[in-house]
C-alpha cells in the first residue's frame, strides 16, 4: 500500500514535469520581428515591454505565484486586495450560503424522507428547481434582494440546497427497516429515534450530499463573483482578465483548484468519520 | 436671546438684530466667533420665518401658548419648506452623509471621479468616499437602484433613460456633471485593415458598452450616414468595455465603438487598429456623466454640494494637459484601471500609435469638460426616439432640464472660481450636420434611416 502511494507520487511528479516542460517549449519566444520600423511607434506599441501576446510561458506564471504569495494580505483600497483576502471573501460567502442551506435542507430532507406523502408532493418542485443554473437566479436575486453581496450568498444557497436535500431524503428513506422496527419495539420516543437511530444511519449519505454541494458551491462562487464583482477570487480573475494578464489569471485558476481540493478533502474526512460498517 | 434660541418656545423672546438674524450685534459676533454657525443654521432659518410671520414677539408667544409648539411647527412647516430653506442657508453647512460609495467602470472616462480619490479632493470636502470598480453598466444601474451606490459614473444617456424608465424601473437620476468629452473610437480588427469604407461593413459584428450609451448612438449615426441600417446590415451587441479586447481577439467581434483605454489596448495588443476617433464624428461630444439619484440630492443637499465641488475640482485638474502623464501613472495600478501605463498615457496625452503604423498627435483626443449642456441631453433624446428606444411624444426640453443639473453646475463652478458658459443650449455639428436644439422633432424626421 505504502509503496504504491510512493510510486503514484513519483508518477505524478513526472507527469507534472513533462507537462511544464512541454508548455515551456511550446511557448518559447519566437524572436518575433517588431511590426513597425519606426522606433517611436514601436515604443508606443510597447516593444520590449512584457506583453500578453500568445500564451504565457510557465516562468511568467511562476513569477505571478511568487508575486502574489509573497504578500497575500495587502489591501490597497477597495478594488485591489491580496489573494488571501480575496479567497477569504469567497470562502466566507460560500460558508454562509452553505450553512443556510444545511439549516433548511437537512430538516426538510428528514421530513421528506420519513413521509412518503411529502416526498411525492414535493418531488415535482424539486425536480423543476434542481436543474436551474444557479447563475440564472442572479438577475432576479439582484432585483429583489437589492444587495449584491446577499445575492451572491443566495446563489450559493440555492445551488447547494438540492444535492443535500435529495441525499438527506434518500438517506433517511433507506434506513434499514429492522432498525426502525427495533426502535419501535423498544418504544423509543420519536425525537430520540430521529437523533439516535435515523441520523447516524443516514449520516454517510447526508455527508455525500454535502460534499457534492460544496463542490458545486465552490464552482459557482467564482462565476457569481465575476458577474457581481467587488471582492472575492472571482472578481480577481475578472480584474486580471480586463488587463489581459493571463499569468495572473492562471495563478488564480490554480488557487481555485487548490482550495477546492482542500474543501473536498475536508468533507472526505468528515464522511469517513460517520461511515459505519454493517 | 435671539435666533439661536428655539423660536417655538413661547417663554422666550424673539428680538431682532442689525443683521436680522440676531438679538444684537454682539450676539451676532459671538455666534460667528464660536464658529458653530452651521449647527445653528436651521434654527436661524426658523427664527427668520417666525419673525416674518409674527412681527410682534408678543403675538408669537400668544400663538404658541395657545396651540402648542408642535402644532404650530406642523402648521407652519406645511406652508413653508423649512428643509429647503435650511439647505439654501447652509450650503457649506454640515454634511448629512460622510461615507459615500461611488461606482465606476474601469475606463478613462471615469478619470476625474477616480482621481479625486488619490488626490484627496473628496477628503478636502470632508467626504469619505470609496470608489468601487464595477463589472458592467447594467450592474451600475442595478446597484444605483438598490442604493448600494450613492452616486455613480454613468453613461450620459443612462440618467435620461433611467428617469424615463426606459430599460429599467423609472427612477429619477440627475446628471451633476459630464464626466468626459470625446475619448472614444471605432476600433476594427486588424484583419479589416483594407475595409476602411463603412459601406464594406455589411454583416459585421460590432460591440457597444450598453444600449443607452453615446457609443451605441454614435455608431448607429455613423453607419447610417454611410447608408447602412444598424439594425439590419450590421449586428450591434452589448459587451462590457473590459471584455471588448478579449472578444475582438477571439474573433467574436469585427470591431467596436468603445471607450478608451480599450481602443488603445487593442492597438497595443496588436489585435485592432483605430478606424476613427469619436471626436471626428462630433467634436466635444459628451460620453459619461456623474449620475446622482434625485432622492439623494434632496435628502443630502450639503453632501451633494460637497461632492459636486470635489468632482468639478477633479474635472478642472483633468482638463489641464500638464497633468495627463501623471494621471496615467496614478490610474494604471490594479486598484483603478489596471492597464499598462503607456496605454493610458497614449489615450490621455493624445500622442498615440494608431495600429496602422503611424504615430498621431491629437491633444484633445480625450477631454473632461464637466458642463452639462441641455442641448446634449436633447440630442441624446432625439437619438433614443430615432432608434425606437422611446415611443410617442417626448417633451425634450422638460426632460433635459429636469435631469441635467445645469444651474447647479453653474453655481458650484462659480463657488470654485471657474467660469461657466452663459448659455444653456448650444448648436453643434455631428458629422457635418447641424443640430438645432430648438427643433428636435424635425431633426429626428430629417434622417432617412430611422425606426420611428
Amino acid at each position: 500500500m505504502n509503496r504504491l502511494t510512493l510510486k503514484a507520487a513519483f508518477l505524478s511528479a513526472i507527469l507534472f514535469a513533462v507537462f511544464i516542460g512541454a508548455w515551456h517549449l511550446a511557448t518559447l519566444p519566437t524572436g518575433g520581428a517588431v511590426s513597425a520600423a519606426d522606433a517611436e511607434y514601436a515604443k508606443l506599441m510597447g516593444a520590449g515591454a512584457q506583453k500578453s501576446d500568445g500564451f504565457p510561458p510557465p516562468a511568467e506564471i511562476g513569477k505571478a505565484f511568487v508575486h502574489y504569495l509573497s504578500d497575500p494580505m495587502y489591501d490597497k483600497g477597495p478594488n485591489d486586495k491580496g489573494i488571501a483576502i480575496q479567497l477569504g471573501y469567497s470562502l466566507l460567502r460560500v460558508a454562509i450560503g452553505f450553512a443556510i442551506a444545511i439549516v433548511i435542507a437537512v430538516p426538510v430532507g428528514f421530513l421528506i424522507g420519513m413521509s412518503p406523502l411529502a416526498m411525492k408532493a414535493l418531488d415535482p418542485f424539486i425536480q423543476v428547481l434542481k436543474p436551474i443554473s444557479p447563475l440564472a437566479w442572479m438577475p432576479l436575486a439582484l432585483y429583489t434582494l437589492k444587495d449584491s453581496n446577499v445575492s451572491g450568498i443566495f446563489v450559493i444557497f440555492i445551488c447547494s440546497i438540492w444535492p443535500m436535500l435529495i441525499n438527506t431524503a434518500f438517506g433517511v428513506a433507506s434506513v434499514r427497516r429492522d432498525w426502525i422496527n427495533v426502535a419501535r419495539t423498544l418504544e423509543v420516543n420519536p425525537l430520540r429515534k430521529a437523533f439516535l437511530v435515523i441520523l447516524p444511519a443516514a449520516a454517510p449519505t447526508i455527508l455525500t450530499g454535502m460534499r457534492i454541494s460544496m463542490g458545486i458551491a465552490w464552482l459557482v462562487i467564482v462565476a457569481a463573483e465575476m458577474l457581481v464583482g467587488g471582492t472575492g477570487i472571482g472578481y480577481f480573475v475578472w480584474n486580471e482578465w480586463n488587463n489581459l494578464a493571463l499569468p495572473n489569471v492562471i495563478f488564480a485558476i490554480t488557487m481555485i483548484g487548490l482550495v477546492g481540493m482542500v474543501l473536498d478533502l475536508l468533507f472526505g474526512w468528515l464522511q469517513k468519520l460517520v461511515t459505519y460498517r454493517e | 436671546m435671539s435666533s439661536l434660541n428655539n423660536p417655538f418656545d413661547p417663554d422666550r423672546p424673539l428680538s431682532r438684530c442689525s443683521c436680522g438674524n440676531h438679538g444684537s450685534q454682539s450676539e451676532h459676533d459671538i455666534a460667528v466667533a464660536a464658529g458653530d454657525v452651521d449647527a445653528l443654521n436651521s434654527r436661524v432659518v426658523q427664527s427668520v420665518v417666525m419673525r416674518a410671520l409674527f412681527p410682534q414677539d408678543a403675538e408669537r408667544r400668544k400663538f404658541l401658548s395657545a396651540v402648542g409648539a408642535s402644532t404650530a411647527w406642523a402648521a407652519i412647516s406645511s406652508l413653508i419648506p423649512f428643509g429647503t430653506l435650511e439647505a439654501m442657508a447652509q450650503e457649506k453647512g454640515s454634511l448629512e452623509k460622510k461615507d459615500l460609495k461611488i461606482g465606476f467602470i474601469p475606463i478613462t472616462c471615469a478619470s476625474p471621479l477616480i482621481m479625486a480619490d488619490p488626490l484627496g479632493f473628496y477628503k478636502k470636502q470632508g467626504l469619505n468616499v470609496s470608489v468601487i470598480k464595477t463589472a458592467g453598466w447594467a450592474l451600475i444601474r442595478d446597484k444605483v437602484q438598490n442604493r448600494e451606490y450613492d452616486a455613480s459614473h454613468m453613461l450620459a444617456p443612462m440618467p435620461l433613460a433611467m428617469s424615463m424608465g426606459a430599460g429599467s424601473n423609472p427612477m429619477p437620476i440627475n446628471v451633476a456633471t459630464i464626466q468626459n468629452t470625446n475619448g472614444q473610437a471605432i476600433t476594427l480588427h486588424v484583419k479589416h485593415k483594407d475595409k476602411r469604407d463603412p459601406k464594406m461593413w455589411k454583416g459585421f459584428k460590432f460591440a457597444v458598452p450598453f444600449e443607452y450609451s453615446m457609443h451605441n448612438f454614435l455608431l448607429r449615426y455613423y453607419v447610417a450616414e454611410h447608408g447602412l441600417d444598424p439594425d439590419k446590415d450590421i449586428q450591434i451587441r452589448v459587451v462590457p468595455p473590459p471584455e471588448m479586447v478579449a472578444n475582438l481577439r477571439a474573433g467574436n467581434l469585427d470591431g467596436y465603438l468603445g471607450p478608451d483605454p480599450f481602443n488603445q489596448r487593442a492597438v497595443y495588443d496588436e489585435v485592432g487598429f483605430l478606424h476613427i476617433l469619436s471626436k471626428d464624428l462630433w467634436e466635444g461630444h459628451p460620453c459619461c456623466s456623474f449620475g446622482v439619484p434625485a432622492d439623494f440630492v434632496k435628502q443630502n443637499p450639503n453632501t451633494f454640494a460637497a461632492l459636486y465641488r470635489a468632482v468639478l475640482t477633479a474635472a478642472a485638474m483633468a482638463r489641464d494637459p500638464k497633468n495627463r502623464s501623471l494621471m496615467a501613472e496614478v490610474l494604471s495600478p490594479a486598484n483603478y484601471l489596471n492597464q499598462p501605463k503607456t496605454v493610458l498615457e497614449q489615450v490621455l496625452t493624445g500622442k498615440f500609435a494608431d495600429g496602422l503604423g503611424n504615430v498621431q498627435n491629437v491633444p484633445n483626443r480625450a477631454d473632461f469638460d464637466p458642463f452639462p449642456w441641455y442641448s446634449m441631453a436633447v440630442w441624446i433624446l432625439t437619438q433614443m426616439k430615432r432608434w425606437g428606444y422611446v415611443k410617442g411624444d417626448i417633451r425634450y426640453k422638460d426632460i433635459a432640464e429636469k435631469v441635467y443639473l445645469l444651474t447647479d453646475a453653474r453655481k458650484r463652478m462659480a463657488e470654485l472660481g471657474m467660469t461657466a458658459p452663459k448659455a444653456d443650449y448650444q448648436k453643434f455639428k455631428v458629422m457635418g450636420k447641424e443640430f438645432d436644439y430648438s427643433k428636435p422633432e424635425a431633426y429626428v424626421n430629417s434622417f432617412a434611416i430611422k425606426r420611428s
